[in-house]
């Protein structure tokens, strides 16, 4: 591209244009990465108070790896994230796989069907849920409930990024291994897995990012004995602040953009 | 194969079915039971009648205008930084526009709690304000007010704008901007009569989707608001987890949600459907 096709369209009007383009995407970028900047930084303070910079220390990180109450909040958080993920790795796959074989309206259906847990309001689906477990179900709420509920959402991102992976694949791989003698287990495992595995993967880093951040959910379902680490942060926050929280919550954000980088990492990379 | 959908179809069916649809389903007959410890079973329509109570209208009225403020709000800055996304050079492109996903990514409550220790009464933003001598006397009071909950909704949501807006504006042919400017349109003319009638889908299912969310977003204006700011989350979450516990209104309101929020879905589908026919 040369000249910016506003200033040469409009002229002294268009640079204008581009200017407070500019202006405005440098305000909105210091936005959003003002807070980020602000936990990182204030992690680092010797001060006790979270607002007051205390010279350079690294207290805040030793301390936690004495907090006994947020190392097993971490276990839960990592158990739990893992086995929804799983969960919903398995259903979500296998439900975009079924979804790619049906034609016609009732396709469109279970797509909609499928990816109805992602638009419900988180808070909504938390109360549904808390109801039937209580209610109906009669389970103990615990981790129990905080697996079934987060492989609720999860199986729906998993089903939407495995079945967009899919939506790439061409059907005349498949009838073209099958003319040349393949059974129909060799197609899946020598042509298909590989094709989609990228997808799959991805659908799983974000099940998993998405699990590890789950706050509304779990706070309903959860009971005694299962705190997971949004939990406790909540609370941390609620009941009055320590820069303690500064170190935690630098070290969750740097777990969460390296995997939601390494998601969207793997899933772009071999689709464009 | 190509014969057997459903075997790899019916265990996902099955678990949603569990899992998704009978809880939702269950929303609705709790709100039709009676209040007990926490549900008695008996059928009335007491639920919908303490919706009317003088605690419940203001602050599904609160939520109605905050998340609309919030909504406008995302639209104002997230229009104009799509615009500035869709024109960098194709490489650095996907780089911009990663970078507003990214505090979505990450965790939100982290953040928002950071949002606490910025806008609190001698925090960050009252320090510098301080400092620049621009600090009234009584503070700015930001923290525990309505435009705090907004900025820390436009702050959480924004991406939910940007997101179908960008879309739209990377289907966008700017060769009619051109067009528009060779026929001796000003930029003015040029982005209101041409830009914004063409992305107007994608604003129109941006505004939904940030709406919807806001609306009965939960977490915001817990941290951000006080008791004075309550929306219809903070009511939903008190009637089911403190006491005095009331499922029944919990579920009813819960379901009033639902149903004004499916308005606000067919009418905006009306409006899609009119933009494209």
């Amino acid at each position: 591209m040369n000249a910016p096709a506003e200033d040469r369209l409009f002229g002294w009007k268009g640079r204008g244009l581009r200017l407070g383009l500019g202006v405005n995407a440098a305000l909105v970028y210091g936005f959003l990465y003002l807070p980020v900047v602000v936990l990182m930084v204030f992690s680092f303070s010797g001060s006790r108070y979270a607002t007051v910079w205390g010279g350079f220390s690294v207290q805040w990180y030793v301390r936690l790896l004495d907090n006994q109450v947020l190392l097993s909040a971490l276990r839960t958080t990592l158990v739990l994230a893992v086995c929804a993920t799983l969960l919903a790795t398995v259903l979500g796959t296998m439900a975009a796989f079924g979804l790619r074989r049906l034609r016609g309206r009732l396709r469109g259906l279970l797509e909609t069907w499928f990816f109805l847990p992602v638009l419900v309001p988180d808070l909504v689906l938390a109360i549904a849920l808390l109801m039937f477990f209580v209610l109906v179900a009669q389970l103990q709420l615990g981790l129990g409930t905080l697996i079934i509920a987060h492989s609720v959402f999860c199986t729906a991102y998993v089903a939407a990024v495995v079945g967009a992976r899919l939506k790439g694949f061409d059907d005349r791989l498949e009838e073209a291994a099958l003319d040349l003698g393949a059974t129909r287990w060799q197609v899946f495992t020598r042509i298909k897995l590989p094709l989609v595995w990228p997808g799959i993967l991805g659908g799983a880093l974000l099940s998993l990012a998405l699990s590890l951040d789950e706050f509304v959910i779990s706070f309903f379902v959860t009971g005694p004995g299962a705190t997971t680490l949004p939990i406790e942060i909540y609370s941390m926050v609620k009941r009055g602040v320590t820069p303690e929280i500064n170190a935690l919550a630098t070290l969750m954000l740097l777990a969460s953009i390296v995997l939601a980088t390494l998601s969207i990492l793997i899933q772009s990379k071999n689709s464009s | 194969m190509r014969s057997r959908p459903w075997l790899l179809l019916l265990p996902g069916l099955l678990w949603l079915g569990a899992f998704f649809l009978l809880p939702l389903a269950i929303i609705a007959v709790v709100a039709v039971a009676d209040r007990g410890a926490p549900v008695a079973w008996g059928f009335g329509w007491s639920a919908f009648g303490r919706l009317w109570d003088p605690l419940v209208v203001p602050v599904l009225w609160r939520s109605a205008w905050i998340a609309a403020a919030a909504t406008l709000g995302c639209l104002a800055i997230g229009y104009p930084l799509s615009y500035f996304i869709v024109r960098r050079p194709k490489r650095s492109r996907r780089l911009w526009y990663f970078l507003v996903l990214i505090p979505l990514a990450a965790n939100s409550l982290v953040l928002l709690y950071a949002w606490t220790t910025i806008l609190r009464p001698a925090g960050l933003l009252e320090n510098l304000a301080g400092r620049l001598g621009l600090l009234p006397e009584a503070g700015f009071g930001l923290l525990w007010s309505p435009p705090a909950i907004i900025i820390g909704l436009v702050y959480w949501y924004l991406p939910f704008m940007v997101y179908p807006v960008y879309a739209s504006m990377e289907r966008f042919d700017f060769r009619l901007l051109e067009a528009a400017a060779d026929l001796g349109a000003g930029v003015r003319t040029s982005v209101v009569r041409v830009l914004w009638p063409q992305t107007l889908p994608g604003v129109v299912t941006g505004c939904l989707l940030v709406y919807m969310q806001t609306f009965c977003s939960f977490v915001v204006p817990d941290l951000l608001g006080g008791a004075k700011t309550l929306m219809v989350g903070n009511l939903i979450q008190q009637r089911f987890l403190s006491l005095p516990q009331d499922w029944p209104l919990g579920a009813a309101l819960a379901l009033a949600v639902v149903a004004a929020l499916a308005v606000v879905v067919w009418i905006s589908m009306r409006v899609q459907s009119r933009l494209e026919g």
